[in-house]
């Protein structure tokens, strides 16, 4: 008998694969076999907790959208609809995870209680990132794509090392949760970092956001399989989940940090989701996407559908919106006033962190244009 | 003192390292059961375990970059990468990461790791095996670049390396492992930007690093015994920091320079001496600076023709020939014999 395979058709991509929801757009929870468990302890307060996110992330973005319109930042990547990805995923770290972001993780970042100002210096371009990594277990934003999945793969190394898996105390087993994009599955370091987190069964999350645009290059020209099933290959699960759906992203999370903490290894999971906004503020989706797609993902808002869900089931009043909005409102005026104050930084700044101990050649560089600055300072006086 | 060879001091160096501090480990291709490309780390495995001396997949932008992101909080991981050439597979993560992170991060976090990786030509390793790309590294602020020529700068620099919360690009060489000499027992770390005359003399400076230094060193010898010609050699030791300082000091001594380079002539570490040199001792020059390196071709993997491409010690013989007659000094001191 010939075997001859190689020219068959994919068997699964004729179907729609299985993608884990537990919220539908409409805000009806739907029940799940295996995930419910995971979400059988939220409560009414947690629901409110996390639409109360959702919404503050969502106003961070559009607040840094219309700073840098005005020219008050260089640049902003847009999160919006992508913000129960973010949440739901947030929500399920301990303290102690450490996360390695991208650069659109400003919803993770606002539950990691980075304050959004210290995003907007980012952007802005007066400082190089202010807050503290070891403090917020935040890691700060990585720009080049994929890159930041090794450098996860290499802090759970150290987790390994230090012996912070499987233990069993809920406070020290640790997990380290990899954020990164579609198009970033192409990048030869993402794949690196899969076959070394599985070779060495590391405990790190692969959280892919699928939003299912790479600038302009739309999701077939990254992959011919599903995302979540390239996991397979490299000897781990992979999931997808709807990434519109901040419960469900919630319970696929804790599922798969609570893996990486009992020392089971790694997972991939997929988060199925929309770019509702430009790739940055720099892009312009219109060339290259039709208004019918962003108006069918529209249906599907991740935030609309909490609130749905919570006024179906009568979770809350008109006074916790209104005190939302208010907070909301608040929010959005502090960061405006706030990044318009931001200090500039000092010319000579840029020789502070090229090295540890600044060499003896790039003290003389500072002092040279220190020295260069000041000889203007009379000028400055007269003018 | 201990006579013992550079792969011996390389290699006693790492374990001591390993003994002084838990946060220390090493990784690359073939460094556990195999012991390494060129048995840098026989022995380390069975004496820390795998958890401390960790084989990698053949993956070398991957576990560099798994090394940057295990080092941005604690540990401290020397990478082995079996030759530099197979560096430039990790070119992003040490370029753009491990040089970049603390500023770009604003320096929340540094990296402290090491990449150890031997260089150089003449093994018949053909062209993609047998590149000096050191010269990526010594260009990129963020990164500091060691080279040592001798077991006991190897030890000292290693040892500093180790220590330093900057990400280092240790350069070995794999003509140089075999090379013996007196290693001191104490562990006093070498300081990193700081050259070293490592042989005085009066009619010309030879400027060298890694196999580059040892070959001035014999050169200057030869001439000695020879012809009565006194070099004197400066061995660069760091690429960045770069003590330009002991160079021009040396030039202005003897007036003339040399300098030697394992590498390609053509914007190359040559260029940047001669030029730190014609800045900071044009008056005292009698004759430009000479630069002697390979022919600007892939080296060739047929053993005559791998010879005919690199820098031999009949070539740098004859350009010191050239840049002393320059100046008239030779036929001064033929003369004088």
């Amino acid at each position: 008998m010939s075997v001859d395979t190689a020219a068959q058709p994919v068997a699964e991509t004729s179907h729609e694969p299985e993608l884990v929801q537990l919220l539908t757009p409409e805000g009806q929870r739907v029940p799940h076999e295996h995930y419910d468990s995971l979400v059988a302890d939220v409560t009414a307060d947690d629901i409110r907790a996390m639409y109360r996110e959702l919404v503050l992330a969502r106003r961070v973005d559009s607040e840094a959208v219309s700073l840098q319109r005005q020219g008050e930042l260089g640049l902003w990547p847009s999160l919006l609809g992508q913000e129960a990805a973010q949440i739901g995923s947030a929500r399920a770290l301990r303290p102690q995870d450490h996360v390695f972001p991208t650069y659109r993780e400003h919803g993770v970042a606002l539950h990691r209680d980075v304050d959004p100002v210290r995003l907007l210096a980012l952007f802005r371009g007066v400082d190089q990132g202010s807050w503290d990594p070891a403090q917020s277990h935040f890691h700060l934003y990585t720009i080049v794509i994929g890159a930041q999945t090794l450098h996860a793969t290499g802090y759970a190394m150290g987790v390994q090392r230090d012996g912070a898996i499987g233990t069993g105390d809920p406070g020290r087993d640790t997990a380290v949760m990899a954020y990164f994009g579609d198009g970033a599955t192409s990048q030869g370091s993402v794949s690196e970092a899969f076959i070394w987190a599985g070779v060495t069964n590391a405990p790190v999350v692969f959280f892919c956001q699928n939003n299912q645009w790479a600038i302009s290059e739309p999701l077939e020209r990254q992959t011919r399989v599903p995302l979540y099933k390239r996991a397979a290959g490299f000897g781990f699960p992979g999931v997808r989940v709807d990434g519109n759906d901040v419960l469900a992203c919630l319970a696929v999370s804790r599922e798969a940090l609570q893996r990486a903490r009992d020392g089971e290894g790694p997972t991939l999971v997929e988060a199925f989701t929309y770019r509702m906004g430009a790739h940055t503020t720099s892009d312009d989706p219109t060339r290259y996407r039709l208004n019918a797609e962003l108006e069918h993902w529209r249906l599907k808002d991740p935030v609309e559908r909490v609130k749905a869900y919570m006024v179906r089931n009568d979770l809350a009043d008109q006074a916790f919106f209104d005190e939302l909005s208010d907070e909301s409102d608040q929010l959005a005026e502090r960061m405006r006033a706030e990044c318009r104050s931001l200090p500039e930084p000092a010319p000579t700044s840029i020789f502070d962190h090229v090295y540890v101990e600044p060499t003896p050649g790039l003290v003389e560089q500072r002092d040279g244009m220190a020295a260069y600055l000041d000889s203007f300072a009379d000028e400055e006086v007269h003018q | 003192m201990a006579h013992i060879s550079y792969r011996q001091a390389l290699h006693d160096t790492l374990r001591s390292e390993l003994q002084r501090d838990e946060n220390v480990l090493l990784m690359g291709e073939e460094i556990g059961r195999f012991e390494g490309s060129y048995k840098i780390t026989a022995g380390m495995l069975d004496e820390f375990g795998p958890k401390r001396v960790r084989d990698t997949p053949i993956a070398e932008e991957g576990f560099t970059g798994a090394a940057v992101g295990a080092a941005m909080l604690g540990l401290r991981p020397v990478v082995e990468i079996m030759t530099i050439n197979f560096s430039l597979l990790a070119l992003d993560q040490i370029m753009n990461h491990a040089a970049k992170i603390y500023g770009m991060f604003g320096g929340q976090c540094s990296v402290p790791m090491v990449i150890r990786t031997p260089g150089g030509g003449g093994q018949q390793l053909a062209a993609t095996h047998s590149q000096n790309v050191e010269l990526f590294y010594a260009f990129t602020p963020g990164l500091k670049v060691v080279a040592p020529s001798s077991p006991a700068d190897a030890k000292a620099l290693l040892l500093a390396s180790i220590r330093d919360d900057d990400p280092v690009l240790f350069l070995e060489n794999l003509a140089l492992y075999n090379t013996k000499g007196e290693v001191p027992d104490t562990d006093e770390p070498g300081e990193i930007g700081r050259a070293a005359v490592t042989r005085t003399g009066s009619d010309i400076t030879l400027v060298g690093y890694s196999r580059m230094a040892h070959v001035a060193l014999q050169v200057a010898e030869r001439l000695a015994a020879d012809e009565g010609i006194e070099a004197e050699v400066v061995d660069l030791r760091s690429l960045r920091p770069l003590d330009r300082q002991t160079v021009v000091d040396s030039v202005k001594k003897t007036n003339c320079a040399v300098v030697l380079e394992d590498d390609w002539l053509t914007y190359g570490i040559g260029a940047e001496l001669a030029a730190s040199i014609s800045d900071g001792a044009f008056d005292w020059l009698d004759a430009p600076v000479r630069r002697v390196a390979m022919a600007e071709v892939p080296l060739p993997y047929a053993k005559p023709l791998e010879s005919a491409a690199l820098p031999s010690a009949d070539d740098v013989v004859t350009v010191i020939h050239q840049t002393l007659d320059a100046v008239g000094r030779r036929s001064d001191r033929v003369g004088a014999r």
